[in-house]
């Protein structure tokens, strides 16, 4: 019989100090398959990934592609066998073009020069071929996330990798990009590429992936056809009890307005026009607002600007009855401001403090963790690390002591959470909170955010995914181009139509 | 077990740093083997030797006190160095702020003809102002603190030559003898001359300098000062997000590094052992060396301690190799090489942890085979 598998992972077993990140997996890819991974953060579905790109090595189990039994030592290996990977985080040079990227290794050359010309002919040949439209001399910090990440495919088409491995690829991208890439999954499919497919986002795998594999706490659970299963049996698999995917919550009781923004202008850093073109909006006690819109319409530097992270053009921010425009970052976060940011490794967390040190990184100057001297007061940071650890159940090898930089992407996300709600804010910013988590930590920050609502705190949460946004907010402002262009009520609104003034096909006058 | 202790951090800092020094003598030793075959053994147990080349304990002593001079500035330089790396930046101008501590020392001592503490705080002070010029382009013209701090170590020692030439001989470069023109301005040696035989020149400096050492561990482990400066120097955007004064660190660091730098060099020349050369055309190599120093301690502000002695054990041990057979270069060479083997601690604590994991997954490999065989039996 020939054989129909491309890759077989059989009885996998990678051991890290302190946890069994996979015991004992095997999961079989298929030729001109695309095959999810699914499994809540720290399930172990990177790890193993990981191991099949030669990053780790396996204590036990074996690999095989097409049949036959390989050793992958390195990604060099893994790269000869022909399987590429789009990493969660992309590994490009910001300061190169699209085509330098793509080339980046595999360099054509005669006598030591470089033939970009040929180079540049076949990735545009590759992206005609399957839709990946992007400017090959664009540098990369100027073009979008999605253009990145079609670059990171360009890269694998490139070097004519047979298995194709997506960790996680959608996290990153909006509503409209994700569709676009689940077309180009299903076109590299159908061109006999075998896609093994990472996310926890269930209508995703249910929309593109032919079968799919599950993991929970490092253990193979099972592999199921994805046309025969709901989403709930899906997520009951991958989280081991039934999860209510919609937000559980009562009315909002709008009180005072404790969050007032006064025509806000903020420069953008990548071109000359404003990201933010005077917005003026409030937020009151009890009620959660939602800023939706496509990634780049001006949210993150409106975030930046609100927080004081980038300087105001101009306009007026009041919190709480008092002027804030002008205070600096320190004295907002004490005014009973908090902040869950978009990019949690660049501002979020010190990825070489330990998890300990970075749950008191707003708090470590209190009186509780500094004496009067200024000296650290050690064991309490200590014991109120394990109090937010235990509370939020942020998972990690070694407990208050691990190192950030070593957890997984979830739950360094649940850290910063757990930080920034146990601060106990007068008001919440919370931009793309959920952003990479599992269907399990999402619900678990819904219920967190609506509870400081329900506790009578204001709520501004940033978000791309519009899921999110129906679910959990009160009030829908939609920001195109820098500009506040509709606010729209969750309860009447449809994704249809929200989608509509995301694209900025409707806008109305909106006076917040 | 003993695998826990080999992959402890201070224990392979420690095992790290030691086989760079022996590196740097086995090279040291082939380079003197092409030069002369015949003497190379015997110069570079010289230079390893160093005081202990003289057979009277007295001398042994007296010659141990010189070394200690010129440690305590070599270890202000490397915690100079580790302080500013701690916080994310390569302080490159700790050799120029030690020339400006020399200038204001000497200047201070002679010129002003003011006591040891005023010159030891002014050479401090004036070493802080000049890191915070460093500190300043740093912040807010987002200029590289290593081009910055190779400029103004230029300045720096063009300025100290202007200066002290109203303060030197006039038949010589040299600058004027503390002992003759500024005794009020030299370093009280509290009775420790005697323990080294008579060696006048050590002085309260050496315990100072290990007290800085101390200091600036405690400062950075366990203060807030130091979790903000720390935090600052692993991600200046999330220390920023957090409200922490990220440009204001950065030039306090600086600071702070400037001034621990010059206090060094007060702590060398107020003690009369050397003056200043007013011809010289190169900054000192102190604030180089001080880089070795940090690295080769692990940037361990303790562990400083000892591979700051180290270096100027074997740099003053350079001095004994036997002239006849070598070229009087010869010594700086030897040093320098073992100086520049000592910036490899980091490689070969890379290099232990590659080879753990090799072990580590032979051993694993190794426990499947036998597990596997049990299978077989069964």
């Amino acid at each position: 019989m020939e054989n129909q598998y491309a890759i077989e992972m059989l009885h996998i077993t990678k051991k890290f100090p302190g946890i069994i990140a996979n015991d004992d997996v095997t999961i079989q890819l298929k030729k001109g398959e695309i095959h999810a991974l699914l499994g809540e953060n720290g399930a172990g579905k990177s790890t193993l990934m990981s191991v099949l790109f030669g990053l780790y090595q396996a204590e036990e189990g074996i690999i095989k592609k097409d049949g036959k039994e390989v050793k992958i030592n390195n990604p060099n290996d893994a790269n000869d066998l022909g399987i590429g990977m789009v990493h969660q985080h992309f590994k490009l040079v910001e300061c190169f073009t699209v085509l330098d990227n793509i080339i980046m290794g595999v360099e054509p050359n005669k006598f030591g020069f470089l033939q970009k010309k040929e180079a540049r002919e076949k990735v545009l040949a590759l992206s005609e071929k399957y839709g990946l439209h992007v400017d090959p001399d664009a540098y990369i910090e100027d073009i979008t996330v999605g253009m990145q990440q079609r670059t990171e495919i360009l890269k694998m088409l490139y070097r004519e990798n047979e298995v194709l491995i997506f960790d996680e690829p959608t996290a990153v991208l909006t509503p409209q990009e994700i569709e676009e890439l689940m077309q180009i999954m299903k076109n590299l499919a159908a061109e006999g590429k075998s896609i093994l497919f990472i996310s926890h986002k269930l209508n995703e795998i249910k929309a593109v992936a032919d079968r799919c594999s599950v993991l929970r706490k490092g253990k193979y659970i099972g592999t199921v056809d994805t046309k025969d299963a709901t989403i709930e049996e899906l997520s009951a698999m991958m989280v081991g009890h039934d999860v209510s995917l919609h937000v559980q919550k009562d009315e909002s009781k709008p009180g005072e307005v404790i969050l007032d923004i006064e025509n806000m202008t903020v420069a953008s850093k990548m071109h000359n026009n404003n990201a933010v073109k005077n917005v003026s909006l409030k937020v009151r006690r009890g009620e959660v607002v939602c800023i939706a819109g496509i990634d780049g319409n001006g949210q993150t530097e409106f975030v930046h600007g609100l927080t004081g992270l980038e300087p105001l053009v101009s306009g007026k921010v009041t919190l709480c009855g008092q002027d804030i425009t002008k205070m600096p970052i320190r004295k907002k976060l004490t005014s009973g401001m908090s902040h869950i940011p978009e990019d949690r490794h660049k501002h979020g967390l010190v990825l070489d403090y330990s998890l300990e040190d970075n749950c008191v990184l707003q708090r470590y100057y209190e009186p509780e963790f500094t004496d009067k001297f200024g000296f650290l007061r050690r064991d309490n940071i200590r014991k109120y690390s394990e109090k937010l650890i235990e509370q939020y159940d942020v998972r990690s090898g070694q407990g208050p002591i691990t190192i950030a930089r070593s957890m997984s992407g979830g739950n360094q996300q649940k850290a910063i959470v757990a930080r920034e709600i146990d601060k106990n804010p007068e008001l919440l910013i919370a931009v793309q909170p959920t952003r990479g988590l599992d269907v399990g930590a999402i619900e678990y920050i819904h219920k967190q955010i609506v509870a400081q609502r329900d506790a009578g705190k204001g709520v501004l949460i940033v978000s791309l995914e519009l899921e999110e946004v129906m679910d959990v907010s009160d009030r829908i402002l939609v920001m195109f181009e820098g500009e506040i262009v509709g606010e729209l009520d969750p309860k009447t609104t449809t994704e249809e139509e929200l989608g509509l003034y995301m694209a900025g096909a409707k806008r109305d006058e909106v006076k917040a | 077990m003993s695998k826990k202790i080999l992959r402890n951090e201070a224990f392979q800092s420690l095992f790290a740093s030691l086989i760079c020094i022996v590196l740097g003598v086995l090279i040291g030793y082939i380079v003197l083997l092409f030069i002369n075959p015949s003497g190379a053994g015997e110069a570079i147990m010289e230079v390893l030797k160093n005081f202990l080349h003289y057979s009277k304990a007295n001398l042994q002593l007296k010659n141990f006190g010189n070394t200690l001079v010129k440690t305590a500035p070599l270890l202000m330089c490397a915690l100079s160095v580790l302080f500013a790396y701690k916080v994310g930046l390569f302080n490159i101008g700790a050799a120029g702020q030690y020339c400006v501590g020399i200038c204001a020392s000497i200047y201070c001592a002679i010129g002003l003809g003011l006591g040891w503490l005023p010159c030891m705080i002014i050479a401090a002070i004036c070493g802080a102002l000049y890191g915070a010029i460093v500190g300043l382009l740093k912040s807010y013209c987002n200029v590289n603190e290593v081009i910055s701090g190779i400029m103004l170590n230029w300045i720096a020692l063009y300025t100290t030559n202007m200066i002290l030439s109203t303060v030197k001989e006039s038949t010589s470069p040299y600058t004027f003898h503390l002992n003759t023109h500024g005794v009020d301005a030299m370093l009280p040696g509290l009775g420790m001359d005697k323990i080294f035989a008579g060696n006048t020149y050590v002085t309260i400096a050496l315990p100072l300098a290990v007290l800085t050492a101390v200091l600036i561990y405690v400062l950075l482990e366990k203060t807030k000062f130091g979790f903000e400066l720390k935090a600052t120097g692993f991600n200046k955007n999330a220390a920023k997000y957090c409200g922490m004064a990220e440009k204001r660190n950065i030039i306090v660091t600086l600071m702070i590094s400037g001034g621990i730098a010059a206090l060094g060099a007060s702590f060398m020349y107020l003690t009369d052992y050397e003056q200043w050369m007013c011809t010289s055309s190169a900054v000192p190599g102190m604030g180089f060396n001080g880089i070795a120093a940090a690295f080769l301690g692990g940037l361990n502000p303790i562990g400083t301690i000892f591979s700051s002695y180290f270096i100027q054990h074997i740099t003053n041990g350079g001095a004994y190799v036997d002239k006849t057979m070598y070229c009087s270069q010869i010594s700086d060479l030897i040093s320098s090489l073992i100086i520049y083997l000592c910036g490899f601690v980091f490689f070969i604590k890379f290099a232990m942890n590659k080879y753990l994991d090799k072990q580590e997954e032979k051993e694993a490999l190794k426990a499947k085979g036998a597990e596997s065989e049990k299978g077989g039996d069964k």
